[in-house]
């Protein structure tokens, strides 16, 4: 599927993930971030930036995973992407949706 | 994506073989993370799941339970609990299932509220010590079924 965001002809799947997350760019992000309800601060850009890592270390994500990361505890993760947070954070991201449980 | 009608989920855990406290935990945390509210109810052996001295030494049902597949007389033999127990926990750790401390932190940071119920914490003699820190109050039936406040409440009893 296609879809325009900020301007660009993106490659996303039905959800709006994207499929390539070298298309993807900070104005992206702000704009599925305003999508989502989310206003992007430093610490969000910590979390999306330690996503990206994960995901081209081929680390599955998960809940737990968020709790290791050193980064943000799970608390803060809540906060910071209220309402289903590891779904709204990979989207933002540019990373492919999780298919973790857990 | 639609959005979903459940808003919130309501679990009351009676029972404390380790498939039945992983699949309230589980059903819990994939509740927050879809951005739908969870809170877990404990009550008779659920218990033993919130007990301090107790959540780490939870066990799979090798006895009564078909699907294990093994003569319920080969299932009571000593020492087959364990082991069974053990073989399912290297399974849940390949998965990166937390054990059930960890996980019990996990749902307290994530918002889903864990209650006991007052009836069994009496019955079972115990008291607020012998319960996790995380726990957010011993509550009656009737309390908790006034926690299902919104439309869209769900209650699952495991």
């Amino acid at each position: 599927m296609e879809s325009n965001i900020a301007g660009i002809i993106l490659d996303v799947t039905e959800d709006g993930y994207l499929n390539d997350l070298s298309q993807w760019n900070k104005e992206i992000a702000k704009e599925i971030a305003k999508e989502e309800g989310v206003e992007l601060q430093d610490k969000h850009w910590e979390v999306i930036t330690w996503l990206q890592e994960q995901v081209k270390k081929e680390v599955t994500l998960s809940v737990r995973g968020i709790k290791k990361s050193g980064v943000v505890d799970i608390k803060e993760f809540y906060t910071l992407f209220p309402g289903g947070p590891l779904k709204k954070a990979t989207r933002i991201a540019g990373v492919p949706k999780p298919k973790s449980c857990i | 994506m639609s959005q979903s009608k459940v808003k919130k989920m309501l679990f009351i855990l009676s029972k404390a073989t380790i498939e039945n406290v992983y699949a309230a935990f589980i059903m819990a945390n994939g509740a927050r993370m879809e951005g739908i509210d969870a809170e877990v109810f404990f009550t008779f052996f659920g218990l033993e799941a919130i007990q301090t001295k107790k959540l780490k030494k939870l066990r799979v049902a090798t006895v009564g339970n078909p699907a294990m597949h093994m003569p319920t007389m080969v299932g009571g033999l000593p020492g087959m609990e364990a082991f069974a127990t053990m073989m399912m926990k290297k399974e849940m750790d390949k998965l990166d299932m937390p054990p059930v401390d960890e996980f019990l932190e996990i749902l307290s940071a994530s918002g889903v509220k864990l209650w006991a119920c007052k009836l069994a914490v009496d019955m079972f003699h115990l008291e607020e010590k012998d319960l996790i820190e995380d726990l957010d109050g011993i509550l009656t039936i009737g309390d908790f079924y006034s926690r299902a406040d919104v439309e869209g409440t769900q209650i699952i009893f495991i």
